[in-house]
């Protein structure tokens, strides 16, 4: 296991980037602590697959520099890093036994037979596939090869760390869960270092303990998953996470006071911000429909479970809420924002408050 | 729901048997009834039985033809196959070079056939064509003419020339169709060169494989065309496949019986061999 240094990497396609636009990867700089289970979260084109494949060694950075543990990997193999990965789509040698193919990385590196046999056993008894060794790997479902293609990993005990690109995509959703829990297991009882990309949120927040929010080539958060929900840093964070996203509406901020058209809303505290356009980010959650406060109106309300959905227009903007199951809309609907859930953008970019 | 049964049906499927009995049947059949009958010419048939059949079968020459056409495509395939892996192996897999090469790898089969004999008669021959005389002068004695081993390199390496790039074609298909993924993950895995062809590209192409070998086989037993032209089937009878011996009987000596009866044989030979080597290639793969 090893901790990942990503020393101010950049990374194009192009042969000869100029500007920013050309760079897939605009400038990442971050540590992967040794044993961290961390999500790579992101829309499609974020550059989180280039980031990953960066570490893998599959793709040379433009520029930058990668640690493992401190030693200089950048110019290492795939093979010389001594990772693992797992793919979208799962790979497995069809020809070759679900046995065979766990033993497969530990034969390409010469190790002795009997080491071989007692690793493949451990591995298939950690992925739950011990019954299946003498089967034909071609005959699996998609969530068996995905867990053969993660064996593959686990089967050697010295690697550096294990690293998923959308692992789950074409897995049956009611295996989802089950594939999830396990990985999550392995990783508590064995403390692998492992990255996992995705680019849904459901996944990174409950496989991560860092989910490493990436947008338009670059990090724009780092966090738990509580920290991201609750304090976004930047309000593509605030909308991309959460179900429905964050509300984010422009502002005039004047001491502990923001204006919103003909409305007032009350601070927790003086945003230190005195330039750029200020945005007020709240998230549905805190979004309280009652009889008093802002006046709004009604558009929709979905229920989708185990809580209501609220779409509403206040000063002419769309607002969304939730409420409880059992609540419902008042007849001259109001809204009052909870001071604990408000945050203050300024160019997108959350600025803290003072007392 | 009640079926429906319709007899109209059948008029769907009229013209396709049409054309297959006008195509097919009625010449195979007109064939058996030749391979059972004698003339002497004006029309007039007599009955023969199995007589031809006898008679070709306890003939040396359809014997040493068929050992001929047998070595003739062992050869072909092992030198045709693997080189043709090879070179799909290498051809590049993005970029210019594709088109480049797959226009390239085209060309000799968009020749036809009787001109490749002729380019490669004229080629061979050690007075004015090019490979022939400066093999010559290297101090090689070569002469398609009068040499049985020279005219069977000069016919294999025609055919190699010819139909390598069918198998490098279909080869290539099969490899293109390998997802990156699969490569990355060999590489994870440490794969060497040999493991990745071995355990990943083979799988893959053995479908394509499987109807390579079945194509180049049966071109390659039934060749006729090109040695025609390049040998005529000598010197002596050291070419003489079973097709260039069948035409010599059917058309240069006449005799319809004797070439009806040889082209039944030849046909079930083909369609037997055929049948083996799609048996065995299905099999094993099952099997895997």
């Amino acid at each position: 296991m090893a901790r990942i240094d990503v020393n101010h990497v950049r990374h194009s396609y192009l042969p000869n980037p100029r500007t920013d636009a050309d760079f897939a990867l605009r400038e990442v700089h971050h540590t992967f602590e040794d044993g961290g289970a961390y999500a790579l979260l992101g829309p499609s084109g974020c550059g989180k697959t280039t980031l990953l494949n960066i570490i893998s060694g599959l793709l040379h950075p433009s520029h930058g520099q990668l640690l493992f543990n401190g030693r200089d990997v950048t110019n290492l193999s795939t093979q010389e890093r001594n990772i693992a990965q797992v793919f979208q789509f799962p790979v497995i040698y069809d020809t070759m036994t679900v046995y065979d193919n766990l033993a497969f990385p530990l034969r390409n590196r010469g190790v002795p037979e009997a080491d071989v046999d007692r690793k493949v056993r451990e591995t298939l008894e950690m992925i739950d596939l011990a019954s299946w060794a003498k089967k034909k790997a071609r005959g699996l479902t998609a969530d068996q090869k995905q867990k053969i293609s993660l064996g593959r990993g686990l089967v050697r005990s010295d690697v550096n760390a294990i690293l998923f690109d959308e692992p789950l995509t074409v897995i049956d959703p009611h295996m989802k869960w089950v594939l999830r829990s396990q990985l999550k297991q392995l990783h508590r009882r064995f403390g692998y270092t492992m990255v996992y990309v995705t680019h849904d949120q459901t996944e990174a927040l409950t496989f991560a303990d860092q989910v490493v929010v990436m947008y338009d080539g670059g990090i724009v958060q780092i966090g738990t998953p509580a920290e991201l929900f609750e304090r976004p840093r930047h309000t593509f964070v605030g909308y991309f996470i959460g179900s429905p996203g964050m509300n984010v509406m422009p502002v005039a901020i004047d001491g502990k006071t923001a204006t919103l058209g003909s409305q007032r809303i009350e601070l927790p505290g003086a945003p230190k911000a005195d330039s750029g356009a200020i945005e007020l980010g709240i998230r549905p959650e805190y979004v309280r429909l009652g009889r008093d406060g802002m006046a709004v109106s009604i558009s929709k309300v979905e229920d989708v479970g185990r809580h209501k959905v609220v779409r509403a227009k206040l000063e002419g903007r769309d607002i969304a809420a939730v409420i409880g199951e059992d609540e419902t809309v008042p007849a001259e609907p109001k809204v009052r924002f909870d001071p604990a859930g408000i945050n203050i953008y300024a160019d997108s970019w959350r600025v803290e408050m003072g007392a | 729901m009640e079926k429906t049964w319709n007899n109209k049906a059948w008029f769907l499927v009229l013209p396709v048997l049409v054309l297959v009995a006008f195509s097919a049947v009625i010449p195979l059949m007109t064939v058996v009834n030749y391979s059972v009958q004698d003339t002497f010419g004006n029309n007039v048939f007599f009955w023969a039985g199995t007589e031809w059949f006898e008679e070709l079968l306890s003939s040396s020459r359809f014997w040493e033809a068929m050992v001929r056409n047998l070595i003739f495509s062992f050869i072909i395939l092992s030198i045709q196959v693997p080189l043709g892996i090879f070179i799909a192996l290498n051809m590049p897999k993005k970029g210019w070079g594709v088109p480049v090469c797959l226009v390239l790898m085209a060309l000799p089969l968009l020749i036809p056939w009787n001109v490749v004999g002729t380019i490669w008669q004229v080629f061979g021959r050690n007075d004015i064509g090019l490979l022939g005389y400066y093999v010559n002068a290297l101090g090689i004695d070569y002469n398609y003419v009068q040499d049985p081993f020279d005219a069977w390199v000069t016919i294999i390496i025609m055919d190699v020339w010819h139909w390598t790039s069918l198998v490098v074609l279909l080869c290539y298909a099969g490899l293109v169709s390998i997802p990156d993924a699969f490569y990355q993950a060999a590489k994870i895995d440490g794969a060497s060169r040999w493991a990745v062809f071995r355990y990943i590209q083979l799988p893959k192409m053995q479908r394509v494989l499987l109807i390579a070998v079945l194509l180049r086989f049966m071109d390659s037993f039934m060749i006729y065309t090109e040695p025609f032209v390049v040998t005529g089937g000598g010197p002596g009878n050291s070419t003489t496949f079973l097709s260039i011996d069948l035409v010599k009987t059917a058309l240069g000596q006449f005799d319809l019986g004797p070439a009806a009866a040889m082209s039944l044989v030849y046909f079930l030979i083909i369609l037997l061999l055929s049948w083996v080597f799609y048996t065995v290639m299905t099999n094993y793969d099952a099997e895997r």
